[in-house]
């Protein structure tokens, strides 16, 4: 039996089923809606569409693997890079602070690395009540491996309702390896997170489809609840030295280090010091550029911001500027506060990697370009002209 | 060297339009693709291949049609495909699909090195490589921008590769087999050839659903996946932006006179 089902006498035929259905599995037979199973993914859509409630999904009921109510406090995965905590961190353990204050809960960071217990309080002063440090030289180098068996055995200890990290290469990597051990629901690369206190589930919003449709995303019967958050889409925690918490220490058996990936080095390499996830500002160069050293535009006019060199597509696949600078569906996706698109017209594709930015600035010749729809602010006009004279106004405003 | 392919088809996001007026995702006759990063995924096997020997195996979970992606990757010189299809992997989360296509692998049983692209264009997760190679228990190397070196000769195998970070990169030594999954930067896709194309028309795909991989059934589908998706809707519209046209002292005047504040 399928788990998925058309109630027919309440199903008026409007159809605004087959708006919502990404997979086009619906289809208006005598003015019912009939659902062909080879194609729906199960994927929900059409039942938080229909306004009569014909659309129903039924589950076996879970396997339940023990009393849910053992697990409590909100943990925050504290990503570092040789000593240095990852600025989602911080955000991550703002975020925690609020759910756990919801929850009447804690907050937990779990800290790992080789020599690092020194920055357990800095995670304390940043919001954490207790920090779970697991310092061995086995985790000097971060290994998808190690780090994730590190970080099941703390779960397995002393069980958080929910287990956060960014959504960077690192916590993306991490994070599934430690889901997939536990048997616990993840939900990849969240722009929102709130708590319904009455069942105590974590609500995790993402964007789907392209992020033209927002999910809403519950792991009712599995723990901890697990999400990936994108990066500079909440606020970072405020330090506050006088701020006091637990340290736990813990450690991993050397036994089950797992030998079979050996990092051997780091190799730092963007155009820009600016690491494109992390800046506040970005300025993005498209095909409108025409030549690669016009790039020195873009360049200049991210200097005067302090901001990271993005790039379309386009620019890319010319040699333009590296890959590690590609913004868009092929690329990084970016939430920065400020986004200023130079020369880009603003293909589906790049608009996916850009549009949750909180605010975009569009400079192009073409009126009708589609990045103009997405923008706050736009000039049309052509960009060799506009963007020395933008340059030179933001310079003149930043040294007063 | 015999690879395993894992790949998806999705939506082609280049036919997909926006609706200007309600913001919506116009998907009228939409083309199904294969994946965009999973193009690298099968020419990095096939190019492994053609250096080392071995075969390229080729595998994808999805509905009856899905087998038209496994068609076109052994045009492009893949050897063998299997379709994972049954109803009762529909509403699969990242943890029953990546347990599925896992057990799928494991039948497969013959393999150095599983290559998946870094994630799939309608669902952005990332999360299925990394499950697939916990589920079999794998060393993996996400977001790979190249292989540097290939050791079959040891023991055990190994290959070095370069994996893509926020701020460059790092060279990690796996041993095989392991699971990695790749960027758009390590290769070039080729194009299928004629004789390609004529191979994928008469190629026989193998076909298997659950009677092959005998997965618990609380295990599978919507039943076995921790995740439930309990609302879907569409994002609050953007205001319509200030757009300026004009003299371009002028334009940028006004421009600085809206965002000054920000910038500070």
């Amino acid at each position: 039996m399928s788990p998925i089902k058309i109630v027919d006498e309440k199903c008026v035929g409007c159809g605004l089923c087959l708006k919502v259905c990404p997979v086009e599995a619906i289809t208006l037979i005598d003015k019912k809606a009939v659902i062909d199973l080879d194609k729906c993914t199960l994927c929900g859509a059409c039942v938080s569409s229909c306004k009569f409630k014909a659309i129903i999904i039924t589950r076996l009921s879970p396997v339940v693997k023990e009393d849910l109510t053992k697990y409590n406090g909100v943990w925050v995965f504290a990503e570092q890079r040789d000593g240095a905590i990852a600025s989602v961190v911080f955000e991550l353990l703002a975020k925690a602070r609020q759910l756990a204050a919801d929850l009447n809960t804690y907050v937990g960071a779990a800290l790992l690395g080789g020599n690092i217990s020194s920055k357990a309080k800095e995670l304390i002063f940043r919001g954490a009540d207790k920090v779970y440090v697991v310092d061995s030289p086995d985790l000097d180098h971060y290994t998808a491996e190690n780090y994730a068996k590190a970080i099941v055995s703390l779960v397995a200890k002393y069980k958080p309702e929910i287990l956060l990290a960014g959504a960077t290469t690192t916590g993306r990597s991490l994070v599934s390896r430690i889901a997939v051990n536990l048997y616990a629901g993840l939900t990849a690369d969240c722009t929102g997170l709130a708590i319904d206190k009455a069942r105590r589930l974590l609500i995790q919003t993402r964007p789907a489809f392209g992020g033209n449709i927002m999910a809403e995303i519950i792991s009712p019967n599995f723990r901890p609840q697990m999400a990936t958050v994108r990066h500079k889409v909440m606020p970072e925690s405020e330090r506050d030295a006088s701020r006091r918490g637990e340290i736990i220490k813990e450690e991993i058996d050397t036994k089950v280090i797992d030998k079979r990936v050996k990092f051997l080095d780091f190799i730092k390499e963007t155009i820009s010091t600016v690491n494109l996830s992390e800046a506040d500002i970005i300025v993005s160069g498209g095909r409108g550029l025409g030549d690669e050293k016009n790039f020195s535009l873009i360049k200049d006019l991210a200097e005067s911001l302090n901001a990271a060199v993005g790039s379309s597509r386009a620019c890319v696949d010319a040699g333009w500027i590296p890959y590690s600078h590609q913004v868009g569906q092929t690329g990084r996706t970016v939430c920065p506060k400020i986004y200023i698109a130079c020369g880009i017209s603003g293909q589906i594709q790049h608009l996916v990697g850009m549009q949750s930015a909180k605010t975009i600035i569009a400079i192009n010749k073409d009126p009708d370009a589609a990045i103009f729809k997405v923008a706050n602010y736009g000039i049309v006009g052509d960009l060799f002209t506009v963007l020395p004279l933008l340059t030179k106004k933001i310079k003149e405003i930043r040294n007063g | 060297m015999n690879i395993v392919v894992c790949i998806k088809q999705v939506p082609d996001t280049n036919d997909v339009k926006i609706n200007p007026e309600t913001n919506t995702l116009i998907r009228e006759g939409v083309q199904s693709v294969i994946n965009p990063f999973d193009m690298y995924a099968i020419e990095e096997g096939i190019r492994l291949k053609e250096k080392f020997n071995g075969k390229v195996t080729v595998i994808t979970m999805g509905p009856p049609q899905a087998i038209e992606a496994l068609r076109e990757a052994i045009a492009l010189g893949a050897d063998e495909a299997v379709l994972l299809s049954d109803r009762a992997f529909a509403g699969s989360d990242t943890w029953a699909t990546s347990l599925v296509l896992s057990k799928a692998i494991e039948k497969i049983a013959d393999y150095d090195l599983i290559i998946c692209g870094k994630q799939a264009s309608d669902g952005d997760t990332a999360q299925v490589g990394p499950g697939i190679a916990t589920h079999i228990d794998l060393p993996q190397a996400t977001y790979v921008r190249r292989i540097d070196t290939v050791h079959l000769d040891t023991t055990p195998k190994v290959i070095v590769v370069e994996r893509l970070l926020e701020e460059g990169y790092e060279l990690l030594e796996i041993e095989l087999p392991a699971l990695i999954t790749v960027v758009k930067e390590i290769n070039e896709p080729r194009l299928p050839s004629l004789r390609g194309k004529m191979k994928a028309k008469k190629a026989e795909i193998i076909k298997w659903s659950n009677a092959d991989l005998m997965i618990e059934e609380n295990q599978l589908g919507l039943n076995g996946s921790p995740t439930q998706v309990v609302r879907i809707f569409t994002p609050p519209q953007k205001a319509t932006g200030k757009i300026y046209q004009g003299e371009p002292e002028a334009t940028v005047a006004e421009l600085i006179g809206e965002i000054e504040d920000l910038l500070k």
